[in-house]
């Protein structure tokens, strides 16, 4: 059982207020969340430092991903004020798994997160028409249906509760979201926080049967979409088939919260290709693809961070080719973390498998 | 000629590259079909070089370390045998049949062992039979 606060309005302003008592105060210097950019409703993601802007602009819940706000939540950290960030489950571990990896910190950020019935793709949000799709979208995650509007992984999303947020809200699954606020306040610096706010506070969680049953139809979900997306069943010509149509632009690995390096690899002279080394490989094949290394720069994506993958579909988004790519980096990451036990973003303190060294573990290799 | 198989043997220097030639200067036979990278470790080894070679035409990837405990840079075989644990579901995931790529540990001392294994790894892939290539219908 945690604290939770409770304020009679509908839980967008309930949290709006509880923000904006925490800017009055100077408690926060500033806060990370969704907003409005024009009437038709279009967002994007801005750090808000006045008060009368948040309450007029911000859209917390507003389902979409201009980009995962883990990047963005890289650039405002390490800081000295604190700030809050309101953000979505997946981009909180995207960025737990960026701290990881010393590309941020967590100290003096107030993470507040909800649980989140998936995003609209990009394209389809912010486009001129978005109102209807919006409402009825807020009317069907109510209930513990997923709208069916929603990126594919997002369906298919397991890990819709956050996990390491300092404040959780109940958004998906609650059917009171327009008249009751509750703020679930899981970590010390939150209680702190709120100290002088004045509101109700209860003990009280999230409804874990309610939260079962989304649960449970989201397996279900996401059994049907790794069938359809296999690259297992036909091997390398299936292969070919999935990756083939990538023009190599790296969107992917652009808008991925786990892909940091400045210098990616890829783009590194590394991967320059010259005649001798084309002549080479024409050698043994009889014909090149060009430009070259796509299909390998997939491979190579998915070595390097799909065991960190926390599935956001950012990049099934921007993929201007329509690959799946998402949904691949999302099943073979399982694959692999299930050899580690590991969970992307479970734990700012847990270490990422490649760098853990212990003398006694897998016994079948190199017998 | 029957089909032989290329197979891309990767070495630590300080382990298993002395053991191969512990191996030739004991004059024991092996099999002839492996073509030897020296690296400094078998930490060293991304993931990619092993992909790179299956792609650009080898029918396997032998990498060989030191033996667990014994590594010159106190723990790159650790990393090693994490990544390569990895690398099983990422083959699956390809496509390519996992025994292509064997890892194994031999030291300075065991040039028998060495022929050991390259005789069982080039005749597990004789078995599998050529790669197929990433490119369609070629």
């Amino acid at each position: 059982m945690n604290k939770v606060i409770k304020i009679e309005k509908s839980t967008k302003q309930g949290l709006l207020e509880f923000l904006e008592h925490l800017l009055v105060n100077d408690k926060i210097s500033g806060v990370l969340t969704l907003r409005k950019i024009n009437e038709n409703g279009i967002c994007d993601y801005g750090f808000i430092t006045d008060p009368k802007e948040l309450i007029e602009t911000a859209e917390p819940f507003a389902p979409v991903m201009p980009v995962n706000a883990s990047q963005i939540l890289s650039s405002l950290t390490p800081t000295t004020k604190p700030i809050a960030a309101i953000i979505k489950p997946c981009e909180l571990r995207g960025f737990v798994e960026r701290v990881k990896r010393a590309q941020g910190s967590l100290d003096n950020v107030l993470t507040i997160s909800y649980t989140c019935g998936g995003v609209i793709p990009l394209n389809t949000f912010q486009s001129d028409a978005n109102e209807k799709l919006v409402t009825d979208y807020f009317e069907v995650i109510k209930g513990t249906d997923t709208p069916d509007s929603v990126r594919p992984t997002c369906k298919a999303c397991e890990i819709f509760i956050p996990m390491t947020a300092d404040i959780t809200i109940p958004i998906f699954g609650n059917n009171e979201v327009d008249s009751d606020c509750s703020l679930i306040m899981n970590s010390e610096e939150a209680v702190k926080m709120s100290k002088d706010f004045k509101c109700e506070i209860i003990e009280s969680d999230l409804d874990s049967k309610i939260m079962a049953e989304i649960l449970g139809k989201r397996t279900a979900e996401k059994e049907i979409l790794f069938k359809t997306v296999s690259t297992t069943k036909e091997g390398l010509d299936d292969l070919v088939d999935t990756f083939g149509k990538c023009i190599g632009c790296h969107g992917c690995s652009r808008v991925c919260p786990i892909c940091y390096c400045v210098l990616c690899d890829f783009e590194s002279s590394n991967f320059d290709y010259n005649t001798d080394l084309m002549e080479n490989e024409l050698s043994q094949k009889h014909a090149l693809r060009l430009p070259p290394d796509t299909i390998f720069f997939q491979l190579g994506r998915l070595n390097h961070m799909s065991f960190s993958c926390v599935g956001c579909g950012q990049c099934e988004d921007v993929c201007p080719a329509g690959i799946p790519v998402s949904t691949i980096f999302k099943k073979t990451g399982e694959d692999v973390a299930k050899i580690f036990d590991f969970v992307p973003g479970r734990d700012v303190e847990e270490v990422i498998p490649v760098m853990i060294i212990k003398e006694q573990e897998f016994p079948e290799v190199g017998e | 000629m029957t089909w032989q198989p290329k197979i891309l043997a990767i070495l630590c220097n300080w382990c298993s590259y002395a053991g191969a030639d512990l191996a030739g200067v004991s004059r024991l036979q092996y099999p002839p079909n492996i073509r030897v990278v020296r690296i400094p470790c078998s930490g060293r080894v991304d993931p990619l070089f092993i992909m790179k070679a299956l792609q650009t035409g080898y029918d396997g990837v032998l990498v060989s370390g030191c033996h667990p405990g014994d590594c010159h840079y106190l723990s790159g075989n650790y990393f090693a045998r994490r990544k390569f644990a990895m690398m099983k579901p990422m083959m699956e995931f390809i496509g390519i049949e996992p025994d292509r790529l064997q890892f194994s540990w031999v030291s300075a001392g065991e040039g028998e062992r060495f022929a050991d294994v390259v005789t069982k790894v080039t005749n597990d892939i004789k078995k599998i039979g050529p790669i197929k290539k990433l490119v369609k219908g070629v």
